[in-house]
Order: C-alpha cells, then structure tokens, then sequence
C-alpha cells in the first residue's frame, strides 16, 4: 500500500503533540476557573454560617450597629451588627473617589489633549510607579504623615475615615487615570476636529464633546477605582482607628470591613460564631467586588456609541 | 460594467480522461461557508501531475478560499463541505491527519511568512521536527531547496543570519524553499508575487517552471499575464463559482463564456 | 468672563492638577527615601529583626520576600501560560470561553485579603499546612494568576496570524506552532508581564498576613536542605515577608526604633519594586522599538 496514504489516515507525532497541549492548556484554564468557584463556595458557606448555624438575625447585619460576636443580644440572638463596617467601607471608598476623579480627569485630559509625546510619557511613568507602590508603604506614609496632618487642620485623633479615604485617594488615582486616558484616546478624533473647526475653543470642545463622548469610559475607570478601593485593606487599617463604632463624623475611628478582618481573623477561633461573623463580612466583600463587575459590564453594554 | 449580469451556473469545466493522464488532485463539489455566508458554490475541478494550474478571477471571486481549503487551511476558519480526493483519499474527511496530509501538500502564502529565525533554521525547523536530525543530510537539504528556489547564490554565505532581515522576495522564495524541502508532492501558492517588485516576481515564475519538473502547482493569481505566462491550465472564478476551466490557451484566446471573455480582456468590472 | 479666559482658565487648572500628580508621587518616593535611606546599612540588611531591642534587621524577611517571589512565580507561570495558550490559541467563540473570561476578570478584581482569607482556609486549616511559604505562595499565585494569564493572550495575540500559518502549512502540529514559533516572538511581552507581575507580588502583604503567616522563624543560613526546619529554601515555615514586616511594626511592635526600621524597609521595598517597575518598562520599550523597526 502506498506509505503516505497509510500515513495520512493514521496518528502521528502531531497528533499526540495536539492533545498533550489541549490537555495541558484546558487543564490550565479549568483550574483558574476552579479557584474562583471554590473562592465563592468556601467564603459563602462561612459567611453564612453565621445566619444558618449561629442564629444570627440578617437584619441586625444589616442594619444594627452593635459588633460584639461572641455576645447575645435581649433576643438571645449574637451581636453582628456590622452597619459600622459597611458605613466605614462605603465612607471611604466613596470620598476617596470623590477626591481622586477631578485629579484622574484633569491629569488624563492633561495627557491626551495638551501635553507634548514628552509630558504625556513622564506621566504614564508617574501613574505606572504611583499603581507600584505597594499598600502597605502607603499605610506607613498615611500613618505618619496624613494622620498628623489631619490631627493638626482637621481636629480629632487623626484616625479616622477622612484619613483613609486621603490615603485611598492616592492610590485609587492611578487606576482612575490610565483608565480615563484609554476611554479619551478611544474619542474618534474627527469628533474633536470637528469642533474645533466649528469655532469652539479647546475647553469647549474637551468639555461638550470629548468628555461627553468618554462618559461610559470613565465612568467605568471610576467603578473599577471604587472596587480597588472598597477592597483595599493594609493601607486602610493602619489610619482609619479601628473601632467598631458607628462613625460619628469622618474624624472619628471607625473601622472597614477589610480592616476588622485583618485585625479579626487571628483573634478568633475556627468555627466560633465570632470567626464566622468575620467570613460573612468577607462575604459582602466578596459580593461588592461582584457587583462592581456587573457594573462595569452593564455600561460597557450600555455606553457604547 | 455590470458585473451581475452573468449566469453563474452557465459554465464550461474541462474533464480529463483518468486513463490518460495522472491527476494529483480532484476536488468534487466543494462548497465553503464562513458561517451564514456561502463563500464558495460546486468546485469540481481535476488538477493534473507535474503542471501548473492557475486560479484566476477578481478578489472576492472565491479563488484564495477554494485554495485553502485544498489542505484545511480553512480548519476553524469556515466550514467546507465536499471532497478533495488525494492518492484515493478524501482529505476533506475528519479521519484524515490534517498535519501529516499537509506534509504532502504544501502552501505559499501571499505575504511572505518567515519565521522570525535565521535562514538555516526556517528550512531545517519542519524537518528536524519530520524526524530528520543528520546534519550532512541536512545541509543537503538546504542547499537543494534553496537552489530550487532560486535563492542559493544570495544567500549561501551567511545562511545564520535572519531570515527577518531579506528584502521581500527573497524572503518569499525562501519560503517556497522552505515547502519545498519538506518534498511535497503539491505546492498551493496564494498570489505569491502579489506582494513583490517585477524582478522579483519574475524570479519567482522562473522558480516554478523549475519546480514543475517535480511538483504540482496549483496558483491562485489576479496577474492575469502570470497566469499566461507560466501555467499549463487554467480556472476561471467569478463570485464564489468556477466558469471556466481549460487548457491556459484556450482561456486567453479563445474562451467560451462571456464572462471569462470580458476578464481576460480587460472589460470586467 | 468670555470664552477665552474661561478656556484659559480651563486649561490652566488642568495644568496645575496634573502637576500636582507629580508633586505628590514626588513627595511620596521623597519622603520614603529621604527617611529610610539613613538606616539602610550592610547591618540592617544582613541581621535578624529584634522584637524588643533596637538595632534589628531584616536579613530574613528580605530572603524570605525573593523566596516568596520566586516559588510564586515558579507556581504561576506554568499555569498562566496554559492558560494564555487556551485564551490566545484554542478558545471556542462560545459561552463557554465567555464564562472562563468572566471568572479571570472576576478573580482580578477580588480583594487580596479575601484571597489571603480563602488560601488560609484552604491551605492553613483544611490541608493542616500551617502559616507556611507553601500557602504564602499559593495565595500569591491566586492573586498573580488572572493579570499574568491575560498578559500572555495579549504577547500571543499580538504575533500575526501568518507566523500560525506558515508552522501549520509545514505540517506542525498547532501546539507546537505555539511553542517553538509564536512563544519565541511574544517573548518580550511575556517577560515585561512577569516582571510586572513580580513587583506587584513582591510588595502585597494582605494576601500574606494569615498564608505566610506574620512571624519570621530563624533561619541557618548554612543550611540548605529544604526538609530541615532551618534551612532558607525549607517551605513549611512560617516566612514573614518586608511588606509584611512593615504593617506588623506598624500595628503593633513595640522595639523602640519602630518608627526607623519601618522607614528603612519601606525605602528597600519601594527600590526593589521600582527597579521591576523600571526594568518592564525598558523591557516594553525595547519591544516596541523591535515590532516598529520591523514594520519598515
């Protein structure tokens, strides 16, 4: 018979090669997925623990603000009232926000619209080694400089949400920034031209067209600096006081959901209702990181022009 | 003009005698989809041993996919239903070793494709991997194909350096060097030249009626004066359909479909 | 106020944000340097930290944070490869390969802490490993794994189709094509996302703090069997990192120049970090220059 035909209908070296490799890179693929399912299952079968096998009442999660685990309540139930960890989160995460988009904005437009190849480069460098510097150096900068500082202008301790939220603040810029710079350079730029041969001036023109045509953009870099923030938790811990007390103002030591469980999970013991209350704060965190998502995705399918 | 104004099933396709001459190739009704488009209707068309058949026709005509789909090039690319008879298989079967048939028949593609490596190793790369570790027999083996591609005499003295770093034809001829010394049985070429200065694509075209003596080509081509020059017959395409298949004669002087009358002079479109 | 000092001002303030910008990285990496410099020493880089005297230093968390690095790259490498292979090369356009995107976008964008929390759970407690490098590392490679594996699509993706074709048309199979055609020219790319990748490792500590775990045992740096408790390469010991080392002085050392060593190792960490920094960014110039000298 002829050898090549023989050969054609029959398995060879590639054909091995081809499976090892489709073997090895699903294999691959199939374990990140893996990682993520058991993520979710592990943290959610703890977290609600606390509710199922603890007796704990949800409502009082929600919206109690007594955290005292390992006590019972009048009703006999345990104290998980974790609203001064929600309240501290949500505090932080949103003011930090609030300080760093006029400064991710102007340093974007800066970058995209008026500075020279030279300018727009020393600042990507700028954010790239700003995104660098690791949380807990940035805990160590807040400790002793935004702390004292807010002491000094602001009154109060020092610790507290203001702090953490300036410390935040430097560090959600960068993601903000680099973010709002992709969804500017994604403004066709006959849009721009367009204007500025209609008369407009140039803040005209950034300011009714360009930025208006980036809105999805950058309203997607702020959810994603929302979500890096919310999560954030060395940084976090070290200025923010750690009292699980309602907030009073922002000056006052209050405490995040990160930093409880950093401060927590060492201090309780595996299976106690106190352990478990601590997986179901890890478990909002896990479901706002979530929702942070679905966000982003639901104006990427919205925002498209 | 108005190019809608053909019957596209009105086709005049040549039919050799199996007693009389050895077909490499045979394609039977060979259609090709990339997903709801049907991009290539009926292709059944013989090509012979040892000649040059050209595939001519305006872009968009189906030539380039028809061609593909002679060694599943179009794998994962556009689903292609019908036969290709090789050596009295159907390669267009899914039992067939895609990697070992394509060992067999060979492909040149339209921009030069060198791998990143030096002129040695774009050669030797398939081969060594082809279980050929010799390096006398090697050497050999490069030294042919690239005399056969016309390359030998611009290159032979720094074989080691990149292949990246040869101007466009040469790296083109290096890789039909580098199919040829797989030895392949069929060579597909798509527009092969098209991308090349005259000199070089006259270099080319002297390459295969070299080749012819040993391989079958078959040549997907827009240059209707290469198609001419070099080839021994010839496939006209018009959007996704063959019209007119012949001996490359009788397509240039006397053709008998109006629509391969008005491409090959010049009126169409 | 017409339109032309609106715009001026305008633009102006535009300026001076984006001046502040730099101001403030400026003050930030200043501010580290200028304070740690000082206590930099051949010392305190080569001794052991102390828990109630002065003069510690940080020999081991600075071992144990390249010892971290490495095995955590050693781990997830391999697996974001495969995992690039797949995205880049063998995904289906189906919802299948939609979902495994979803779940890489998801696991990038998950606090470290909770991944800390999930390795602790998993590794610590279930598998008994203890506070050990071993589950230090892995933790680290849940946190690596997402942004490495989307940076090797994206060097693979990046190499044309042609270089694919021309391996398939010589009768290679596909994976190979891979390995030894397109890997070979993604390879700057992938090297820039490793060393990325590494200064983000090497600076993360609450994926650490319950993996790794928060205490340096001793370390006999003349003993390299990695089953001896002792020995640096030994993994089941608990490893703090410099990252670690930083917030732990912070929340609750007590040796009197706490305030000095944190400086002195928050100025080494941020040098390490930024010389991977710098290193991928030279590494990413240097691939740009190659693709555009290419296209002339």
């Amino acid at each position: 018979m002829d050898p090549i035909k023989k050969k054609i209908q029959n398995k060879s070296k590639e054909t091995r090669q081809e499976l090892i490799g489709k073997i090895l890179s699903y294999s691959s693929i199939l374990l990140i997925v893996l990682v993520v399912l058991s993520i979710f299952i592990f943290v959610a079968s703890k977290g609600i623990a606390t509710f199922t096998q603890n007796n704990a009442s949800l409502k009082d999660f929600f919206f109690s603000t007594d955290w005292s685990p390992t006590a019972v309540g009048k009703d006999g139930r345990p104290l998980v009232g974790a609203l001064p960890m929600i309240t501290g989160s949500f505090g932080v995460t949103l003011l930090a926000v609030l300080f760093a988009t006029p400064f991710a904005i102007g340093t974007a437009l800066y970058m995209t619209e008026i500075a020279s190849k030279k300018g727009r480069n020393f600042l990507q460098i700028v954010t790239e080694l700003l995104v660098g510097i690791p949380s807990v150096v940035y805990g160590f900068i807040g400790l002793n400089v935004v702390v004292p500082f807010v002491r000094e202008h602001f009154g109060g301790s020092g610790y507290g949400i203001l702090s953490g939220a300036f410390v935040l603040f430097v560090m959600v810029l960068p993601t903000v920034t680099s973010l709002t710079v992709d969804s500017l350079r994604a403004v066709p730029s006959h849009y721009k031209s367009a204007s500025l041969a209609l008369g407009a001036t140039e803040w005209q023109t950034i300011y009714k067209v360009t930025l208006r045509a980036a809105l999805p953009g950058i309203l997607t870099a702020v959810i994603f600096g929302m979500a890096r923030a919310f999560g954030e938790a060395l940084a976090v811990q070290m200025v923010i006081g750690n009292a699980t007390l309602m907030p009073k103002g922002l000056l006052s030591a209050s405490s995040t959901l990160t930093s409880v469980l950093t401060m927590g999970i060492g201090n309780t013991v595996m299976g106690t209702v106190g352990n478990n209350a601590l997986w179901s704060l890890a478990l909002v965190l896990l479901v706002m990181s979530l929702v942070f998502n679905l966000l982003v995705k639901w104006i990427g399918r919205k925002g498209r022009f | 003009m108005d190019v809608g104004k053909y019957d596209l099933n009105d086709t005049a396709i040549m039919q050799f005698d199996p007693q009389e001459r050895e077909m490499a190739l045979t394609t039977n009704d060979l259609q090709v989809y990339y997903g709801d488009n049907h991009a290539f209707y009926d292709g059944s068309l013989q090509f012979e041993r040892y000649k040059i058949t050209a595939l001519i026709g305006a872009s968009g005509s189906g030539k380039s996919t028809f061609l593909r789909s002679l060694n599943r090039m179009n794998d994962g690319i556009a689903r292609v239903s019908g036969n290709v008879w090789y050596r009295g298989l159907d390669i267009n079967s899914s039992k067939i070793n895609v990697y070992e048939m394509r060992k067999h028949i060979g492909m040149v593609f339209q921009r030069p494709n060198p791998f990143s490596k030096s002129i040695w190793e774009n050669i030797t790369f398939a081969v060594k991997e082809n279980g050929v570790k010799d390096k006398h027999k090697l050497a050999e083996i490069v030294e042919t194909s690239l005399k056969s591609a016309a390359l030998w005499d611009e290159v032979k003295d720094h074989l080691n350096s990149s292949a990246v770093a040869l101007s466009g034809g040469q790296q083109q001829r290096l890789c039909i060097a580098r199919a040829i010394a797989m030895q392949p049985d069929i060579l597909l070429m798509d527009e092969p030249a098209s991308a090349l200065d005259p000199i070089s694509t006259l270099k080319i075209e002297e390459t295969m009626m070299e080749l012819k003596k040993h391989y079958t080509i078959i040549i997907v081509t827009h240059n209707m004066q290469q198609a001419s020059r070099v080839s021994d017959y010839t496939a006209f395409f018009h959007l996704g359909h063959v019209i007119e298949y012949d001996k490359t004669k009788n397509i240039f002087t006397f053709p008998q479909k109006k629509a391969t009358e008005d491409y090959v002079s010049g009126n169409f479109g | 106020m017409n339109m032309k000092t609106v715009n001026k001002v305008a633009l102006t303030t535009i300026k001076i944000i984006a001046g502040l910008v730099v101001v403030i990285l400026a003050f930030l990496i200043g501010r580290i340097l200028i304070q740690g410099l000082p206590h930099i020493s051949w010392h305190f880089l080569t001794s052991p930290s102390q828990e109630f005297i002065a003069g510690g230093g940080i020999s081991y968390q600075l071992f144990n944070s390249f010892y971290l690095l490495i095995l955590t790259l050693l781990i997830s490498f391999p697996i974001s490869l495969g995992a690039g292979i797949f995205l880049s090369e063998y995904a289906p356009k189906n919802w299948f390969t939609e979902i495994i995107r979803m779940a890489i976008e998801i696991l990038s964008s998950l606090p470290s802490v909770v991944v800390g929390l999930f390795g602790f759970l998993l590794f610590v407690v279930q598998f008994k490993m203890g506070f050990s490098i071993i589950a230090g590392a892995i933790a680290l490679t849940f946190f690596n794994l997402p942004l490495l594996t989307r940076n090797v699509e994206q060097a693979l993706e990046s190499v044309s189709d042609l270089q694919r074709e021309a391996g398939l048309a010589l009768g290679l199979s596909k994976w190979k094509t891979v390995i030894k055609v397109i890997i070979p020219e993604a390879l700057p790319g992938i090297v820039t996302g490793i060393v990325l990748g590494a200064g983000r490792v090497f600076g993360e500590a609450a994926a650490l703090i319950y993996t790794a775990g928060q205490s340096a045992s001793t370390i006999d740096f003349t003993n390299w069997n990695p089953f001896n408790a002792a020995s640096p390469l030994n993994w089941s010991r608990p490893a703090e990192t410099l990252a670690v080392h930083i917030w732990k002085i912070n929340s609750e050392g007590i040796m009197p120049d706490a305030a000095a060593v944190s400086a002195g190792t928050s100025a080494v960490l941020i040098i390490v970090v930024l010389i991977f920094n710098l290193s991928a960014r030279y590494l990413g110039n240097k691939l740009y220059r190659k693709y555009t000298a290419a296209g002339k």
